[in-house]
């Protein structure tokens, strides 16, 4: 599914788009393949595959691990564009979110021909600035890929409209500064940098960081197109006892949050007519 | 090909993105850009307000000890092929390392943007001391990062750390090393960045980082090129320097960098031997990458992650290296080779030997490489060493290397 039919079948509900983030290659190569079916099964509508890195300077400890377990099992962009596949196959919006060397090492025009024969959708590079994005830019452009960067409650309104002006996918929302997984109230910080956000941008907003619960969701979709969820997920598959009951709990946790997404009738109409 | 295309000098990079050539500029969370932004303007405001200017030399003459001496080692040089070794004594600052430099002027610069808390990292744990003083000095809350490994066998600096009022955090992620402290000091500076300066150690890291630490360390090579030509009357035929992020090596090689009649060089640590694959030679055996915020020379895997490095010396254990190292051997400009764990080691035992100057492992790479440098150039030539820091802290690795204590050698 594209990204733009994700968010509008998810406004036409008048809900947010739950979006449900993990890595490639976690626990297992084959086990994330199921966990990412799991996910979309319980109500995920846009998926973001992490492709591993041994330097993830944004992520808390549950990432970390993650990640030390995939790259251990030696996962690559590749295997993670496999995931990227499976998502689209399950008839979700496939992104896949990844720091910029593995990208970069990869080879920006061979990464983008992979990613479109796989399905995908959008990219989400959490350490990429528009000032470094030039080739980035034109060869998605050039390919059809959809561009997520991240805006932060530090942006300044000059900066918030260069990143946002740099997106054509949506708007990642920090909802705190923080890296991911911190246990933190989301609230008025979150609700004014989305609000700030609108200003320069008619794209989707989507909020997140430390987003890990059905209560959590419900509030901050009534202000954001999408909710993300990440390091959640990853403590559920942690806390699973095999491969089979990861996938199970993922499940279960996609559909207890994707009962958080649905607004009320007042704030839908609010959020009409975005794209 | 430069930074100004009226300003021809080598001198004038990065530009105003924080690009040296293709290396450089800034890979980094947004949440962090506005702090960037915030940190390069106070360094520009400072560089041009005589108050910021006169109390940095005040700190630097009068608590660092500046002008640092410059020591003619003419024993140690009967075995560099009989040439003039001339040692830039950043071992004698307060500290017992070049790091002093940096802090100062990155913990006035934090004090000018209102900031109350300084984090670091650290390898050898001379950056995080430095930090540590700097902060008290300052009467501000410090925090260091340090890979486990590093408080293992850097334990006295991580017990001189803690006396001077800083919390040292030990950092288990990844390698346990320097590459995982600065990490862990990233993570930090972006949740807390309102109150937090990071004062990152070396000239790695998003701009204006290297710019910013450059500038601070520069000080080394203006008062190292004005004592050798009041000296000798002549510019030096060569500066040797050890390069791990490659601050030392910057702070002297950056005002010579327009002297084309001075040859710079910089050693990496070789660690086991670069064929081993155990090694932290990030030039000399590294691809162009991304690593901690900056486009430069990384240790890599064909995937590119991150791969661990290796050196006996904790200081140059990093797999990355600063963006303007790497734009400066691109154009020829410095010549980097490694040095192995034992080559520097026997430098370390050589110039203890026979100057009565014990200094620090990372500096001992240098040393090996000016004992090559000068069997080459020969008796005539003039050699500046950097020697960038004293190795009391290295004492229990040496002791294990030599076995200098009584259970050792019995």
């Amino acid at each position: 599914m594209r990204l733009a039919d994700a968010f509008s079948a998810a406004r036409g509900a008048s809900r947010a788009a739950l979006i449900g983030y993990l890595p490639a290659g976690f626990p297992d190569r084959e086990t994330a393949h199921e966990l990412v079916r799991a996910m979309v099964r319980g109500g995920v509508g846009i998926v973001e595959v992490g492709m591993p890195y041994s330097d993830p300077v944004m992520d808390g400890p549950a990432i970390q691990r993650a990640s030390d377990v995939s790259l251990a099992a030696g996962t690559t962009v590749r295997d993670a564009i496999d995931v990227v596949r499976t998502a689209a196959e399950a008839e979700a919006a496939a992104c896949l979110m990844s720091y910029w060397n593995p990208i970069a090492r990869y080879g920006l025009e061979r990464f983008c021909q992979d990613f479109v024969a796989a399905a995908g959708t959008a990219v989400i590079t959490p350490d990429l600035s528009p000032e470094e994005a030039a080739d980035w830019v034109r060869l998605t452009d050039a390919h059809g890929i959809r561009r997520v960067f991240l805006v932060a409650p530090s942006s300044t309104e000059a900066r918030l409209a260069l990143v946002a002006g740099t997106c054509n996918g949506f708007v990642y929302a920090a909802s705190m500064m923080g890296v991911t997984g911190n246990d933190a109230v989301i609230g008025q910080v979150a609700r004014d940098l989305v609000a700030r956000a609108r200003t320069v941008t008619d794209l989707p907003v989507a909020v997140g960081l430390g987003i890990r619960s059905a209560d959590q969701v419900r509030a901050v979709a009534e202000f954001a197109d999408g909710v993300i969820v990440g390091s959640a997920f990853v403590r559920a598959v942690e806390e699973a006892h095999s491969p089979a009951a990861a996938v199970a709990a993922v499940e279960t946790l996609a559909r207890e949050l994707s009962t958080g997404v649905v607004r009320g009738a007042a704030t839908a109409s609010e959020n009409g007519g975005r794209e | 090909m430069h930074a100004d295309p009226t300003n021809p000098l080598l001198a004038s990079w990065p530009d105003p993105a924080g690009h040296f050539g293709a290396y450089g500029g800034r890979f980094v969370p947004e949440a962090l850009m506005a702090a960037l932004d915030e940190l390069d303007a106070a360094h520009a405001a400072a560089a041009s307000d005589p108050q910021f200017r006169a109390e940095f030399d005040r700190i630097m003459r009068d608590y660092v000890g500046r002008p640092s001496p410059l020591t003619h080692a003419a024993r140690f040089g009967s075995h560099a092929g009989g040439a003039t070794i001339l040692l830039k004594r950043e071992d004698l600052n307060h500290t017992g390392s070049h790091k002093i430099n940096n802090v100062v002027g990155q913990g006035l610069l934090a004090a000018r943007m209102g900031k109350s808390r300084l984090i670091a990292e650290t390898g050898a744990g001379q950056h995080g001391v430095a930090t540590a003083t700097i902060a008290a000095l300052l009467g501000m809350e410090c925090v260091v990062y340090m890979g486990e490994e590093d408080t293992r066998r850097q334990a006295l600096n991580v017990a001189r750390m803690r006396l001077l009022g800083a919390s040292v955090v030990p950092v288990t992620t990844g390698s346990r090393t320097l590459k995982d402290a600065i990490n862990e000091a990233m993570r930090d500076w972006v949740t807390n960045v309102d109150t937090t300066h990071y004062l990152l150690g070396t000239v790695a890291g998003p701009a204006p980082f290297p710019k910013v630490v450059r500038d601070f360390h520069s000080i080394i090579g203006r008062e190292t090129r004005e004592q050798v030509l009041q000296r000798l009357g002549r510019l030096p035929d060569a500066v040797v320097a050890c390069v791990g992020g490659g601050s030392n090596a910057i702070g002297i090689f950056h005002a010579f960098l327009d002297d084309e009649s001075v040859a710079l060089h910089g050693f990496e640590a070789a660690g086991d031997g670069i064929v081993t694959g155990r090694h932290a030679a990030t030039i000399s055996a590294g691809s162009p990458g991304v690593l901690h915020g900056a486009r430069t020379y990384v240790l890599q895997d064909e995937h590119g992650q991150t791969v661990e490095s290796h050196s006996i010396s904790a200081g140059l254990d990093y797999p990355g290296v600063g963006p303007e190292h790497a734009f400066l051997a691109d154009i020829g400009r410095v010549r980097y080779a490694g040095v192995t764990d034992s080559e520097a080691m026997d430098a370390m035992a050589l110039l203890s030997r026979t100057e009565g100057i014990i200094p620090a492992i990372e500096t001992a790479h240098a040393l090996h490489g000016a004992l090559l440098l000068g069997r080459e150039l020969g008796p005539d030539a003039v050699i500046v060493v950097n020697l960038s820091g004293r190795g009391d802290k290295d004492m229990q690795t040496a002791s294990a290397w030599f076995g200098l204590a009584d259970d050792e050698t019995r």
